[in-house]
């Protein structure tokens, strides 16, 4: 094997258990890898190697002894090192949001997904940068700098979950856990060409998530392919007592076959992804890309998704909101630093004028407008109607189609400080990704081509809720068929 | 539609958000852009539309009211900026 650091989740997991590598190896090798690629790309907030050499070790005992005795069962993650976003707790390492206001921060229990991933044996080696409280397309907006994007550090690795992707991209780390409540798992996946799952709102438990809007967040996953993502998402998903809106249903277990019968499959194109302004390779990339879908046996066909155009103003009404309530908690009392003042009130004031970053106030000031007395009929209230008129399309789409194909984003991944000047402009990076947290379906990123700087672009795939695996199916049968999952950059 | 500098500190102040000039002036200039673009919102006819808070089915999830291990008083206190008792301290509430 050329490198362990080139070992997908999944082969590493299989080389772990036939012995050919052990679980220090294997963390070693990336703890190496980080040493010498970090400093250019900034993609961790938190490194715990000697906590992950632990874990590793305690894996290899646990390997050591499975294989004298087989018949023990043995965990399905054991001793594969992963990233974990530093929105999600993990007890005893800093969880910081990318916020000052959680600088020193650090949780005393684990977030129901990491507890599952833990409890399968994984190793966690650190926690990645991201945009301020999730808030961002570009990681920009983290308060201790930004992420670079491995195929080109003068450009932006996507967001919110930039820190992951850049991660992955770059082989600093097999997979890593992302949170997309906008797109922050499948823009930056695009970005960077790697894989990113968002499942269904309500897959996967938020318990120790920090909230940002909590109709829209979801857990997911950045990988290198399908099978991985796969992987991961199988341990986290199912019901959580620890939160109200975790589904009480039956996880499958995937299984996902190299050769997926594609005939019957209808893949829906939805035309208002196809608008002008997007950047011509990318359409082309998408474009063919459903060609090859096509070729494989599905059928394709046209869908409209009318209520598109409006997803955006929605989206920015309502995660705002939540996020100008679910914000209210930080005020210097009970976590994080404090200014202090000689009342109360100007303790809250200062402290959080303080330590939040500008946009995380400029969307705290935007939700409690929206919600406030004699604006919340015309914004808010408008803004939950028109949702349901996007989450309509979507359902009257899948009575037609299987799933839905289009672009992650209009553009590859654009230069740092490009859109810094212009929220709005920032804003409308994630215009393809935020119908899919509106109505609370499936999604999945992959790459499916790349642009003539050498950019990745991505393709997302959209199912009907819970329908991750037809998803994870269908990616995986592209992912057998071409390579551009496996293409790295070159640093 | 354009923000007035009062209703910029109006919103601040419900926020519990301390800001200065310069952002209250940059804020009043975004803000105001942004809810301009949100105004298409109003064009729609969404008359009989019930509005979407969730998309999962809301329903009471109730369970047992039993006792279970729990985070202890030191753990909870560990992040907090100041404490004095085993309890969150604060400057006065009530002058």
């Amino acid at each position: 094997m050329s490198s362990l650091t080139d070992l997908t989740l999944s082969q590493a997991v299989r080389a772990l258990r036939q012995g050919q590598v052990s679980s220090r190896e294997l963390t070693l090798a990336y703890v190496e890898r980080i040493n010498r690629l970090e400093p250019a790309l900034h993609a961790f907030l938190t490194l715990a190697p000697e906590r992950a050499l632990a874990q590793a070790d305690q894996a290899d005992r646990r390997l050591v002894s499975w294989r004298n005795d087989p018949a023990q069962p043995l965990p399905a993650l054991l001793g594969v090192p992963i990233a974990v976003k530093d929105v999600l707790c993990v007890a005893g390492l800093p969880c910081t949001c990318g916020s000052r206001i959680l600088e020193n921060f650090v949780p005393p229990y684990n977030a129901t997904a990491v507890e599952r991933l833990l409890a399968a044996g994984v190793v966690i080696l650190g926690k990645t940068n991201m945009d301020e409280f999730a808030m961002g397309s570009s990681t920009e907006n983290s308060a201790f700098g930004p992420t670079h994007n491995p195929w080109d550090p003068e450009r932006v690795p996507g967001g919110s979950s930039g820190g992951s992707a850049a991660a992955v991209a770059a082989r600093l780390i097999s997979a890593a856990l992302g949170t997309d409540t906008g797109g922050s798992v499948r823009q930056p996946a695009a970005f960077c060409g790697v894989t990113g799952l968002k499942p269904s709102y309500g897959r996967v438990s938020r318990y120790g998530l920090v909230a940002y809007g909590s109709s829209l967040d979801v857990v997911g996953v950045l990988s290198r392919d399908a099978e991985d993502a796969a992987a991961i998402f199988s341990v986290m998903a199912g019901h959580d007592s620890l939160d109200a809106t975790s589904l009480d249903l039956q996880i499958p277990e995937i299984h996902l076959q190299d050769h997926f019968d594609f005939s019957g499959l209808r893949v829906g194109i939805p035309q208002e992804y196809f608008i002008s302004g997007i950047q011509v390779e990318v359409e082309t990339a998408v474009r063919d890309a459903i060609r090859t879908l096509e070729i494989l046996g599905a059928q394709v066909k046209p869908v409209s998704l009318p209520h598109t155009e409006y997803a955006l103003p929605v989206y920015y009404l309502i995660a705002p909101a939540e996020a100008s309530a679910n914000l209210a908690r930080y005020d210097g009392i009970r976590y994080g630093p404090r200014l202090s003042a000689k009342t109360l009130w100007d303790v809250f004031r200062r402290t959080r004028g303080e330590k939040f970053g500008a946009e995380v106030k400029r969307r705290i000031m935007l939700g409690t407008y929206a919600l406030s007395a004699g604006y919340y009929d015309a914004y808010y209230g408008q803004a939950q109607k028109v949702r349901t008129l996007i989450k309509q399309d979507f359902e009257l789409a899948f009575e037609s189609v299987d799933v839905i194909a289009a672009p992650v984003a209009p553009s590859t991944a654009f230069r740092l400080g490009e859109h810094t000047g212009d929220p709005l402009a920032m804003y409308l990076e994630d215009v393809f990704t935020l119908p899919a947290n509106l109505a609370g379906v499936p999604g999945l990123a992959f790459p499916v081509g790349f642009d003539r700087q050498g950019l990745p672009i991505g393709m997302q795939l959209m199912a009907p809720y819970f329908r991750e695996e037809l998803l994870l199916q269908v990616c995986h049968a592209y992912q057998k068929m071409t390579d551009w999952h496996t293409r790295q950059p070159g640093i | 539609m354009s923000l007035t500098l009062e209703e910029v500190e109006y919103i601040a102040n419900l926020a519990r958000l301390q800001l200065d000039e310069a952002e209250k002036s940059s804020f009043r200039e975004q803000l105001s852009a942004i809810l301009d673009y949100a105004a298409r919102l109003q064009k729609l006819d969404t008359a009989g539309i019930p509005p979407t808070s969730s998309v999962v089915r809301s329903r009471g999830v109730l369970r047992r009211d039993e006792p279970r291990p729990g985070l202890t008083v030191e753990e909870l206190l560990r992040n907090a900026p100041e404490t004095e008792q085993k309890q969150f301290r604060v400057p006065p509430v009530l002058e």
